[in-house]
């Protein structure tokens, strides 16, 4: 990839996008003030439990609903100051790969009837010949050869691995720059998981299509975004943000390094180890309706101290080099600890937590050995 | 050690898809589960791995049938049972008693306009042999099996299914299952459709109570990540068959066939660099239209043409006791190398 694109205006940009919905308990902020960017050829791949915010994410994103609070802006312009036919534009561009693959397709339409009807609709071929030819070589794209033999078939006639490809050849039909994933991995089986991810990394590289992909697999996120960036969502807010081989490989934030820990590895020696590791404080997600006082996770968290993780809520900061992005305390304090000398790096936008007695308390290094 | 606790001997299961038409989804089983043993059974979509799972407590749905075979358990009173010539009261006291069963989907597993509490209570009452379950004694017992599971029983007993979460309600089913202490315990797909730090506390609860209570378990998933991580043993499935069967150190460490290679070479490692990974080509095959020979053979790299005519029965090769024997159903099995990088591991 040139350092043309990666220095070019990004694709999507999501600008304090808070969506509340309003709910017989009160307001709910599904989603509480996310930033993010979406380059083309590149991955974001947002990663949570449900309830976390992904989904409503994505939906904002694709401009399916309009954001309570903040913006989502395509190529530099706000989503809601579009015309109609910027907005026509727009929803060219972006497509949108649901999760259900039985349940996005219409069954009483051919595969042939489906793929084309958003070219007829967008006036993109002339005729009925031009359009199945165009359905054909949208098949090959997705790996379903000969296209023939899929072209008339219905839904039911297909697996759900092959539903997911039809799903995402439509969404190629109008040549998009940008595609939008809802867990469109992971209702398919293994084997046909890592097949169908090889093709859309292929889409990715070949045809500078960027993704916004959501996942609660991190394994899919980490085989997937590698050269991208990774976001991992709790509660409606960004904790920790970065690239995929940092965050992975060295996770910071106490959510994300659960996470990693809980997926199980197809090795039984490396499972026997795995029972030992450090375990939540508790399996239940905290309801929307109800948040606990300042940072979110702390009921869960391990490295919850009193006085510090419950007071206020911690700012998504900018830590150390290659634009990894953390909201924790703990964390915070242990490198503030660690290099109090060191000027931290501006980052526009972000802010600073309120200084707290026990940064400046030498004994306290809990923070420092979390995070090394 | 005893007899098995349970026998399979050339299971086929059958679904009538019409007058005088029907699709074979299970055939010839063989397993012997001794006491105390896990076994996964793994494979992918419509591998017949859910329907064997039934089959065991003969919980098929209508149109299916198990056509030939012999399923014999070895009862708490050490007596021996063949399930298939029980009759509908012997199979009622079977059930529960003797072997249970998790089922797939914990969010539609409960009645959604019974409470959790009349769950257990229906269940108690209905499944006991001659005891009398009175309200208090219900509430009892249930209150200990929510509290092993970790769930708050003043709570969940009052609740309807709606009220609690994904993973509640999955524990509460298990502790559903187990409450009249089975030997054995069938969970089908016991962690799929939950968060992942759900699954992981489920993972945890199931060990924690194989140690308390020591049943024989038999789950089915298409989680190789959880075989590994629950099973002492694994049998792969495809096409209705057992095609590869062994320890889980055998088969996750060395597979034989070329499927349970390919399936175990598809998982994406989360640790450790990001290896470029392989998918079997193509797509299980319909039950409609079973391939000749070996039914994998169309997605094969090692095909030749007697796999295209024919195919091979499971081949011993390693005994191990306790019916733990590494087995392969696959003539070219001496040609599969199993590749999976454990440098990637090294860094754990």
């Amino acid at each position: 990839m040139s350092d043309r694109t990666a220095a070019a205006a990004p694709l999507l940009k999501l600008r304090g996008l808070e969506q509340v919905f309003d709910t017989k308990k009160g307001p709910v902020a599904a989603v509480g003030g996310v930033d993010l960017e979406v380059r083309a050829g590149k991955v974001l791949c947002l990663v949570g439990e449900s309830g976390c915010g992904k989904t409503t994410t994505a939906r904002a994103a694709a401009g399916i609903t309009r954001p309570t609070a903040g913006a989502v802006e395509f190529r530099g312009k706000p989503l809601a100051d579009m015309t109609a036919g910027e907005r026509t534009a727009y929803r060219r561009a972006v497509q949108y790969i649901h999760q259900d693959p039985y349940a996005a397709l219409n069954p009483t339409r051919t595969v042939a009837s489906t793929l084309t009807a958003g070219l007829k609709r967008h006036g993109l071929v002339k005729n009925r010949a031009e359009a199945r030819a165009k359905a054909a070589e949208l098949l090959r794209l997705v790996d379903l050869t000969p296209p023939e033999s899929y072209l008339d078939s219905y839904p039911h006639q297909l697996s759900g691995g092959q539903r997911q490809r039809v799903n995402v050849a439509r969404s190629l039909a109008m040549d998009p720059e940008l595609l939008i994933c809802d867990e469109s991995t992971s209702m398919l089986d293994v084997s046909i998981r890592v097949s169908l991810l090889n093709t859309l990394g292929r889409l990715r590289d070949d045809l500078d299509v960027g993704f916004l992909f959501i996942t609660h697999d991190l394994a899919v996120a980490k085989y997937f975004a590698w050269d991208g960036e990774i976001a991992v969502m709790y509660l409606g807010k960004v904790v920790e943000h970065g690239p995929t081989p940092e965050v992975i490989g060295n996770p910071q934030h106490p959510y994300t390094k659960a996470l990693i820990g809980a997926v199980c590895e197809p090795d039984p020696d490396l499972a026997r180890a795995n029972q030992a590791a450090e375990q939540l404080r508790s399996a239940e997600i905290p309801s929307l309706t109800d948040l606990p006082a300042g940072c979110a996770f702390h009921p869960r968290c391990p490295a919850y101290e009193p006085g510090l993780c419950d007071a206020a809520e911690p700012a998504l900061e900018r830590t150390g080099a290659g634009g990894r992005r953390v909201a924790c305390h703990v964390v915070a304090r242990g490198r503030r600890t660690d290099d109090r000398t060191l000027t931290l790096d501006a980052v526009p936008g972000s802010r600073r937590p309120a200084p707290t007695g026990a940064a400046d308390d030498p004994n306290q290094t809990t923070g420092a050995a979390w995070s090394a | 050690m005893s007899d098995p606790i349970l026998s399979v001997r050339d299971l086929a299961i059958a679904y009538r898809t019409g007058r005088k038409e029907s699709v074979t989804a299970v055939s010839g089983v063989d397993l012997d589960l001794y006491e105390g043993q896990s076994l996964a059974l793994v494979g992918e979509s419509g591998c017949g791995k859910t329907t064997l799972g039934l089959g065991l407590l003969r919980l098929l749905p209508g149109l299916g049938e198990i056509t030939s075979g012999s399923l014999t358990y070895r009862l708490k009173d050490g007596g021996r049972a063949d399930l298939l010539k029980m009759k509908k009261e012997q199979l009622r006291r079977f059930r529960w008693n003797e072997a249970a069963m998790v089922f797939q989907g914990a969010m539609n597993a409960f009645n959604p306009v019974i409470r959790i509490g009349d769950h257990f209570a229906d269940t108690l009452r209905d499944h006991s042999d001659g005891r009398r379950w009175t309200k208090a004694a219900v509430e009892a017992r249930a209150g200990e099996l929510l509290e092993t599971v970790r769930l708050d029983p003043d709570r969940v007993l009052q609740s309807y299914p709606h009220e609690l979460s994904g993973g509640m309600k999955q524990r509460a089913l298990i502790a559903l299952a187990i409450a009249l202490d089975p030997q054995v315990l069938v969970l089908d797909e016991p962690t799929t459709a939950l968060d992942l730090l759900t699954q992981r506390s489920i993972v945890q609860q199931l060990h924690e109570l194989r140690k308390k209570f020591g049943f024989t378990m038999v789950f089915i998933t298409h989680d190789l990540g959880l075989a590994a991580e629950l099973a002492d043993r694994v049998a792969t499935m495809y096409a209705g068959r057992v095609i590869e069967t062994g320890s889980a150190r055998d088969i996750f460490h060395g597979p034989k066939h070329p499927y349970t290679a390919g399936l175990i070479n598809a998982v994406m490692p989360v640790k450790g660099e990001r290896p470029a990974l392989e998918s079997i080509p193509g797509y299980p095959p319909s039950l409609k239209a079973m391939p000749e020979g070996c039914a994998f053979n169309p997605r094969c790299a090692f095909a030749s043409d007697e796999c295209r005519r024919s195919r091979v029965e499971l081949e011993l090769l390693t005994e191990r006791p306790l019916a733990m024997d590494h087995a392969v159903a696959c003539r070219h099995h001496d040609q599969v190398r199993f590749q999976r990088k454990q440098k990637e591991n090294a860094n754990v």
